[in-house]
């Protein structure tokens, strides 16, 4: 097996596409692909470097037509419903998904982008550190979060998903920012110690729960809390309105007012330092 | 060299290398914003007695607050960043932080940083909150109305401070008319102030000092009421005199704004414009008048 369209060294050029030849509910873990990996090495490279189709190691070049040139894009088409790991600890670059992917997208990265034309699975940038990943659809559970038996969740970056998102989205986040124009599932920010999620849609039950620090927005409706969050005091949090400038100028939101205009905060969660906070849109607004 | 029938002196400025800071203060309302940048620059005529030079300086026109709200900068020249530290922290904590409905953020792109919403935060006795956003940290710390927003680090860079030049006039009311045109038209210079009251000084100052442990003292070679006395450098018909200071984020802006300056002052009344120097030994700029202005 094996099907390249040229050799040629790619240090520049257009970008690399790869197009999955059949589709298969046996799971490819493809952490290969990766700008980090493509770079200096020849199509005839890429399509040697290491895939597993089920527990078979296989070459990339087994499952994907690769064409292209430019290690710096990568876009990759077809069902990749079963693929994961794509763009695993990217440093830099730009993968792009036409269609939905499959689980640990962007899992560790710390720099680079990630577009995806699609729904994505579950774990989309657990333990994200830089960078920034884009859903063009719904993502699964655990955006954001934490691999089981780990302290810490997501550190850095931003995640912005345009539907919905799971449970447990930004579970023991330490920084960074997750944005959700959809619904999420409960157990938004579960133990979260710092960074910020802002949600336009409804939040699912029990968010924030065991929360230490960092912050939940609800831009929409007004989610029902855990009992061990107390109203503080409803106010214009002039952090917010820079947070959804930012995000505006990054082109990453539309509305750049969206922050604007006065939240209940409520803190919590009083079953740990509770230095957490949950904000709400004022509702009588 | 003549413009509009005053004389422009073929002589030159004397300006020297500062550290420079800037930022901006935003707040709900602008009055406020202005508020708060006018009780932070208050104080701050000279490094020789104030410890900084500083004055507001409005965005500029294509420049958003990070906030969106309305927003005042404000510039600050001091001899050494230990100095820029110590008035900045005293100046936002005492000003900015005090006036009501205020944040305070980094108005100047620089990599040498000093530390003073990392430092103010402690006011905030541990309710404080960090937040980072694209690399920017922010202090939220919390106070009576709400929320004191102020950023970690304000960046600090080498800048151009005393620029000058003085207005020889016939009499007082031409004098000032002419001073008050310099300073109206170099406010829309962008990147300078001038710190002294009104932007104008009418007690300018020579280094040294008959007397022990003074180390400046009155201008008087420029002074009209004591000519006879010693060597004056007034000619006969000059009255008054007074002087504007330009302090600035670089070279050009202060040339920019000296040269806006000298033109809005060419007037009737007016004789002669000149500026004040130390021989071109100790300044590191020098802003020739005959350089900046054409006839």
């Amino acid at each position: 097996m094996g099907c390249l369209s040229c050799s040629a060294l790619m240090l520049e050029g257009g970008g690399i596409s790869l197009e999955r030849r059949e589709s298969s509910p046996i799971p490819v873990e493809a952490d290969s692909i990766c700008p980090d990996r493509f770079v200096g090495l020849s199509l005839a490279e890429v399509a040697a470097l290491p895939a597993y189709f089920g527990r078979r190691l296989v070459a990339l070049g087994d499952l994907f037509d690769i064409d292209g040139m430019g290690a710096e894009s990568i876009t990759v088409r077809g069902d990749l419903r079963s693929v994961k790991k794509i763009g695993q600890r990217m440093t830099h670059g730009r993968i792009t998904l036409d269609g939905e992917c499959g689980q640990h997208l962007g899992a560790y990265m710390t720099g680079g982008e990630i577009v995806v034309h699609g729904d994505a699975g579950d774990w989309v940038g657990a333990h994200m550190a830089g960078g920034r990943i884009v859903v063009h659809g719904n993502a699964g559970n655990y955006a954001g979060g934490v691999y089981s038996g780990e302290l810490r969740g997501m550190t850095g970056g931003t995640i912005v998903v345009h539907g919905d998102v799971g449970r447990e989205a930004g579970s023991r986040m330490r920084r960074g920012m997750l944005v959700v124009f959809g619904d999420t599932g409960e157990f938004l920010g579960a133990r979260m110690i710092a960074g910020t999620i802002l949600v336009a849609g409804r939040i699912g039950r029990r968010p924030g729960a065991g929360m230490k620090r960092g912050t939940i927005v609800a831009l929409g409706e007004a989610p029902e809390l855990l009992p061990t969050f107390r109203l503080a005091c409803c106010y214009e949090p002039v952090f917010l309105r820079t947070y959804v400038r930012r995000l505006a100028q990054w082109g990453l939101v539309d509305d750049a007012t969206a922050g604007d205009g006065v939240f209940c905060r409520h803190v919590g969660d009083a079953t740990t330092i509770g230095k957490g906070e949950i904000l709400v849109r004022d509702q009588s607004e | 060299m003549h413009r509009d029938g005053v004389e422009i002196e073929d002589t030159f400025a004397e300006a020297f290398e500062m550290w420079a800071a800037r930022i901006v203060i935003t707040a709900e309302h602008r009055r406020w914003a202005l508020t708060a940048a006018a009780a932070a620059t208050g104080f701050a005529t000279s490094i020789i007695g104030c410890g900084c030079e500083a004055g507001i300086n409005e965005l500029a026109a294509d420049e958003t607050t990070l906030d969106g709200r309305p927003g005042v900068a404000a510039l600050f020249f001091a001899v050494s960043r230990k100095d820029m530290e110590s008035q900045l922290l005293r100046r936002v904590g005492q000003s900015v932080m005090t006036a009501t409905g205020t944040a305070c953020y980094d108005g100047l792109e620089a990599d040498e940083r000093i530390t003073i919403g990392g430092k103010l935060r402690y006011f905030g006795d541990g309710f404080q909150v960090s937040k980072l956003l694209g690399g920017r940290r922010l202090w939220r710390v919390p106070v009576m109305d709400g929320e004191f927003v102020i950023e970690e680090s304000f960046g600090v860079a080498k800048g151009v401070g005393g620029g000058n030049f003085f207005i020889m006039a016939a009499d007082y009311e031409a004098a000032l008319g002419a001073a008050e045109a310099a300073v109206g038209a170099m406010r829309d210079v962008p990147g300078v102030i001038m710190p002294f009251p009104g932007g104008i000084v009418r007690s300018g100052s020579k280094v040294s000092s008959r007397y022990k442990g003074q180390q400046v003292s009155s201008n008087t070679p420029f002074c009209p009421t004591i000519q006879p006395l010693l060597e004056g450098a007034l000619r006969e018909g000059e009255n008054s005199v007074l002087e504007i200071v330009v302090d600035g984020l670089d070279e050009q802006a202060v040339g920019n704004a000296m040269r806006v300056g000298i033109e809005a002052a060419c007037r009737p009344g007016v004789r002669r414009i000149s500026a004040g120097n130390y021989g071109g030994s100790l300044g590191q700029f020098r802003f020739d008048l005959h350089r900046l202005v054409r006839a």
